[in-house]
């Protein structure tokens, strides 16, 4: 399913010429196929970037992230859709491993390279970058005002909210996780340096080691809490939940979002130097699970159902606030989310503590009815609460994918 | 800035036919004769005034035979429409000695303009203008002829810009030296606009610029620090504490050493840019338009390069002005080889220059930096973005 070992994005681009790269049997990589190799981490997994769906949803989760926010300009409705159509054949290039434009050494000497360059030897990483459409994008400015969705609120104030304004919102997102942290970078860098003019970083986060495996394949990872998280999540091999959960179907909401998905940021700053000093017991309380293996409190292994009935020591054993319990499809009338987040840190603060926590990502097919009740319920009463503090917010609509010669966003501008 | 404001001369009797091969040479344009088909105009020069015959000429060529009647050397100028790009240029027109300026002009608006005494700002500029006619109506030439005189133009907008620091900068350091502290400062932002405007062109003679703009905080350890920006910390000192020691102040000895130290490395300047050696290559005009947009990228949008006086818009819009004039000058050469990059660029300008505005000008002052809000920069440093990418592209197209 891989491209051939040890390809970097100099060599694929000569290959580029002869179809080699993208659309051969060998590269027919289905976002619900699991990966042959298991970790879906080859240095050399090109994951399409054109389809149904857009990539990096679904795709098994890749180790690094780099997310992006941006406010568009003073623009008009035709320069914006010449913004998502030269971002579109962008992220087409280096999702393929190849360098954009001219490349980084191959252009007129006179004028500065098209490509950066930071990715030249490097490997395609299994790069996919994900587009979205904020709130604010639907107003007069692009004659959006009645193609909103409705499934696209703007999300309620949670209790305990305490955000920062210059992390929340934006009128475009972007999403480029890799399993090279430069490869990711170098797609944000690239795709801002294309806007300028016409849309400029509102906000963005750096993530490293991904907090949700969205395959079976994969192993649970641990998020700065040192837990395993991600256990419960919908995972690409459970069609049936994707399908109901993630994707918006035909005659869901706006028709141009039919195949897309809501996708829902938080960041979540963790204040970890008051965790660490917390008891173990008082940790797995917190959480409703074993620090070790991540099984429920109630019993049994790490993909055992917990048992949110199951008594022990006079009281049930998952606790009232248990954060597993909160935030658990049966406690939330079976609602789910696809969650896709990664760990951050951002240096430090003023006062000496790690500025670190949890670039909380989620897709589902209505935020209405999955993220906004879990999160209130969590808001409210989880015990996790003391230990963090949401300072960051987004929601964006994630159209469709594109097809070959075509753009992400061309079912809402088309 | 030369003025906008057209005055309404009297209109010169004399005229210049028949005198033409007596003329020197122009120092910019060579001529011999009467060129065949040329519309004719008289430009009489004196103290206070520039009386041009014509104020309407068809396309085509065109020559001004400039005389002076004031007791010291003259220039006269023929700008474009923005008032600041230099078209032709005859200079060093001494009294009883007419010279001849010929250029060929595409039909649009101009501006005429004398400089007696070669120094400061012109006088008697008026509207000029130029109509379409049969006879050449575009820029001849090939592309090699357009690179030369978009060289040329631009050496001439260079020369006028250090022409005017000169007696400039020696006002603001009368008042600097005289202890008048609020005529200095009032006068501060706009002598340097000259410099600011080609600040690039003062950077390539290596150390000129390190002695004339040099910001403190790119002192090096052991070396002194001179220049505008010492005198500007003067101007307006910290109010406290800098470094943790309240700020000295110089005393008028220093401020009579460092005033002197700036005269001297601008007349440098201006013998260096008058050299009769003195030239520019094309690409070198485009790079320094790039250079100039950088140059607010990289300091006037971020507050540090007018720490003490906040003028760093002032310096913003005086890059901006100098980018547009090296960017127009070579612009026919891109308009026929990249048109799209052209309509690109020339929107870019006229954007930022619009969104610039809205914070003051040149003559009235803008908004201090420190007065600007978070999301104001933000704005501006997203507009300069915007300029800066499709300008980066410009060398390689005026080369290419």
């Amino acid at each position: 399913m891989t491209a051939k070992s040890g390809l970097s994005r100099r060599g694929l681009l000569g290959l580029a010429g002869a179809g080699v790269v993208g659309a051969g049997a060998g590269f027919a990589i289905d976002r619900f196929v699991v990966p042959a190799d298991a970790t879906g981490s080859a240095p050399s997994t090109i994951y399409p970037f054109h389809g149904e769906h857009q990539a990096g949803v679904t795709t098994a989760a890749q180790d690094r992230l780099h997310f992006a926010a941006y406010d568009v300009s003073d623009i008009s409705r035709a320069e914006l859709v010449s913004l998502l159509k030269d971002w579109s054949a962008a992220a087409a290039r280096m999702t393929a491993g190849r360098p954009v434009g001219d490349g980084a050494i191959d252009g007129q000497k006179d004028a500065p390279p098209d490509d950066t360059g930071e990715a030249l030897d490097l490997p395609p990483a299994g790069l996919t970058i994900t587009f979205g459409f904020g709130p604010s994008l639907f107003d007069h400015r692009f004659g959006l005002e009645d193609k909103r969705p409705a499934a696209l609120i703007d999300l309620p104030h949670f209790p305990g909210d305490a955000l920062i304004d210059e992390l929340v919102g934006g009128d475009l997102c972007i999403q480029a996780c890799s399993d090279d942290p430069q490869v990711a970078f170098h797609a944000i860098r690239t795709l801002s340096r294309i806007a300028f003019g016409r849309a400029s970083i509102r906000w963005s986060q750096l993530g490293f080691g991904r907090t949700s495996s969205t395959t079976r394949a994969q192993v649970t990872p641990r998020n700065l809490f040192g837990f395993k998280d991600g256990t419960a999540n919908v995972k690409a091999e459970d069609t049936a939940r994707v399908t109901d959960h993630v994707w918006v179907p035909r005659g869901d909401s706006a028709a141009w979002m039919t195949g897309g998905s809501y996708l829902v940021s938080r960041k979540i700053r963790m204040t970890i130097e008051t965790w660490d000093r917390t008891a173990l017991r008082e940790q797995e309380r917190v959480i409703g699970r074993s620090k070790g293996e991540g099984a429920p409190l109630s019993g049994g292994s790490e993909f055992t159902e917990p048992d949110f009935a199951k008594l022990g020591h006079g009281a049930v054993a998952i606790d009232a606030g248990a954060h597993v319990r909160l935030s658990h499809p049966k406690q939330n009338d079976g609602a789910l989310l696809l969650r896709r987040g990664y760990n951050f840190v951002d240096g430090n603060d003023d006062l000496g503590r790690l500025n670190a926590g949890l670039f909380f990502i989620a897709f589902q097919r209505d935020p209405r009815t999955q993220f906004v009740p879990i999160q209130l319920r969590l808001a409210k009463n989880d015990q996790m609460n003391e230990y963090i503090r949401h300072v960051g917010s987004g929601i964006f609509a994630v159209p469709p994918g594109a097809a070959v010669g075509g753009y992400v966003g061309q079912t809402l501008f088309g | 800035m030369i003025s906008r404001s057209a005055r309404s001369g009297r209109v010169a009797l004399s005229t210049a036919t028949g005198t033409a091969a007596l003329l020197a040479l122009s120092a910019c344009v060579p001529n011999t004769a009467t060129t065949a088909g040329a519309t004719s105009i008289a430009v009489e020069s004196t103290a206070t005034t520039c009386v041009v015959s014509k104020s309407t000429a068809p396309s085509g060529t065109v020559e001004f035979t400039v005389t002076n009647s004031a007791d010291k050397a003259t220039e006269f100028y023929l700008l474009a429409a923005d008032g600041k790009r230099i078209v032709g240029e005859v200079e060093n027109v001494a009294p009883g000695a007419p010279r001849k300026l010929t250029v060929k002009l595409e039909p649009g608006k101009y501006f005429t303009s004398c400089k007696p005494g070669m120094n400061g700002a012109g006088v008697g500029t008026a509207r000029f203008t130029v109509t379409s006619s049969s006879a050449g109506a575009q820029r001849t030439g090939d592309e090699k002829t357009r690179a030369q005189a978009a060289a040329a133009e631009y050496v001439s907008y260079v020369r006028d810009q250090v022409s005017r620091l000169v007696p400039a900068t020696t006002a603001f350091l009368d008042a600097y030296r005289a202890g008048d502290d609020a005529t200095a400062r009032s006068l501060y932002a706009s002598t340097r606009a000259y410099y600011e405007r080609i600040e690039p062109v003062a950077e390539s003679f290596g150390d000129l610029d390190p002695e004339i703009d040099l910001r403190e905080a790119d002192v090096a350890e052991g070396d002194t620090w001179t220049g505008w920006h010492r005198i500007e910390k003067d101007l307006w000192p910290p109010a406290a504490a800098n470094d943790g020691r309240p700020y000295a102040a110089l005393t008028t000895g220093e401020r009579a050493t460092f005033s002197a130290k700036l005269e001297k490395d601008t007349a440098r300047l201006w013998s260096a840019v008058n050299a009769s050696g003195y030239g520019l290559t094309a690409d070198a005009i485009s790079n320094g338009a790039i250079g100039l947009l950088d140059e607010v990228a990289n300091g006037k949008i971020t507050g540090e390069e007018e720490i003490w006086s906040h003028t760093d818009l002032s310096d913003f819009q005086a890059n901006l002005e100098g980018a547009r004039v090296a960017y127009e000058g070579v612009r026919t050469i891109v308009v026929a080889k990249n048109a799209s990059l052209a309509t690109r660029i020339d929107g870019q300008f006229d954007s930022l220059e619009k969104q610039l505005a809205a914070y003051g000008s040149l003559s009235t002052g803008f908004t201090p930096y420190d007065e600007l809000t978070k999301s104001q920069v933000k704005s501006l440093a997203d507009g300069v973005n915007a300029l800066s990418e499709p300008l980066s592209r410009l060398t390689s197209v005026v080369v290419g």
